[in-house]
């Protein structure tokens, strides 16, 4: 039975030199994130070159993604949110593509990859924390001291705050990579199992219509959940970014 | 998505009667027509008086936001527990209180993970922001 954890591997394709004695390598993870890249900008930018009133196929796509982006961000974080909306609509669309590339057999899943999941967190957890502070300066902290606490009790208070904000880049890296690693996982092990009883004989063929069948709901199951994961991490930004605007008045 | 309340079906079912037996009538029949609206209006504000964005944010995807949040509850707790153990253990390794640090901050962030948690489900208001809604996706 195949390795289901082989499809997870870094592999070499090109060397770009050295840093400090360490490899710089440009590598399949790389590869596929230019996929994305690409993807993305070959629909914005086919979609932004007619530009008719009428929107075509593409464009209608295109504007689709935009107003539910710019929707979302409304919503949580007001009209003052959208100063962020590039950083949060290429993050909505970069996991997108990248979960939707990484359904098509053979493909290299990017976000699978905790470091890059990790990464993304990181940007919008410093980015919060730099915003807020720069537009609120000390009375961005009133984010971990709620009103209206005995004063008894508010060391403690301010202590749990604290880890639960500390804790938010974590729930939200781990959250995208747990749920493209399991479902990759999952896939592999029961499209194993048709190969696995098929070795057996004609019986086994016949038994092996269950794991496939599976294996097709489980697909489904996985662009839907490819979407939903970029849906939550972008909602997520956004109401982070929300406390940076507006740390309790 | 809006489920009418079975009061409201009763007196819709009240206005049809009204209206048979009423017909030679017509301006009653405009302004009970009219009050029974009135009614069936101030219902329905009342029902949707807790979800005030709901219009505007429940435009698409009703369905995925019930699942988006499943997921989210999925891993708040567990990231306030990691987050407890590393605080604790690195407390731990720079000041050498061996166990305490790591039993304390263990403590606080499983606290904080339920915290979390809560917060993520709506239970508990996102305290400090006492004018917005948005932690309620």
């Amino acid at each position: 039975m195949a390795d289901p954890i082989a499809q997870f591997q870094i592999k070499k394709i090109a060397t770009l030199g050295t840093i400090g004695g360490h490899e710089i390598a440009f590598t399949n993870s790389a590869l596929y994130m230019l996929i994305a890249v690409a993807g993305i900008s070959l629909l914005m930018i086919g979609a932004t070159t007619k530009r008719q009133l009428v929107p075509g196929r593409m464009q209608s796509v295109a504007e689709l993604t935009y107003e539910f982006v710019a929707d979302m961000l409304k919503s949580s974080a007001g009209n003052e949110g959208m100063k962020f909306f590039p950083l949060v609509f290429s993050l909505f669309t970069f996991i997108l593509f990248a979960n939707m590339i990484g359904l098509i057999p053979g493909t290299f899943t990017v976000t699978s990859h905790i470091i890059i999941t990790v990464m993304m967190a990181m940007i919008v957890f410093l980015t919060v924390l730099g915003y807020g502070i720069y537009r609120n300066g000390a009375k961005f902290l009133k984010l971990f001291v709620p009103s209206g606490i005995p004063i008894v009790i508010l060391p403690l208070i301010v202590m749990i705050e604290l880890m639960s904000f500390l804790s938010r880049p974590l729930s939200h890296s781990v959250r995208l990579f747990a749920n493209m690693l399991a479902g990759h996982i999952t896939l592999k092990v029961f499209a194993g199992f048709v190969t696995m009883l098929g070795g057996i004989g004609a019986l086994g063929w016949l038994v092996a219509v269950l794991p496939l069948s599976l294996t097709v709901a489980l697909t489904a199951l996985e662009f839907l959940v490819a979407f939903l994961q970029a849906y939550v991490f972008t909602i997520l930004t956004c109401i982070y970014i929300n406390d940076a605007i507006h740390p309790g008045h | 998505m809006v489920v009418f309340p079975d009061t409201g079906v009763e007196s819709m079912a009240d206005g049809a009667r009204d209206k048979g037996n009423g017909s030679t009538n017509r301006a009653s029949e405009e302004a009970a027509l009219s009050a029974r609206l009135k009614g069936l209006g101030a219902k329905l504000g009342e029902a949707g008086r807790p979800k005030p964005d709901e219009n505007d944010s429940r435009k698409y995807a009703s369905d995925p936001q019930a699942m988006a949040k499943g997921f989210r509850l999925s891993t708040e707790l567990v990231a306030g527990v990691i987050v407890g153990a590393i605080i604790g253990w690195v407390f731990d390794r720079l000041t050498g209180f061996s166990p305490w640090g790591l039993i304390v901050f263990l403590l606080l962030g499983f606290v904080a993970g339920v915290l979390n948690v809560m917060r993520a489900a709506g239970v508990v208001a996102p305290s400090k922001l006492p004018g917005g809604d948005a932690d309620k996706m």
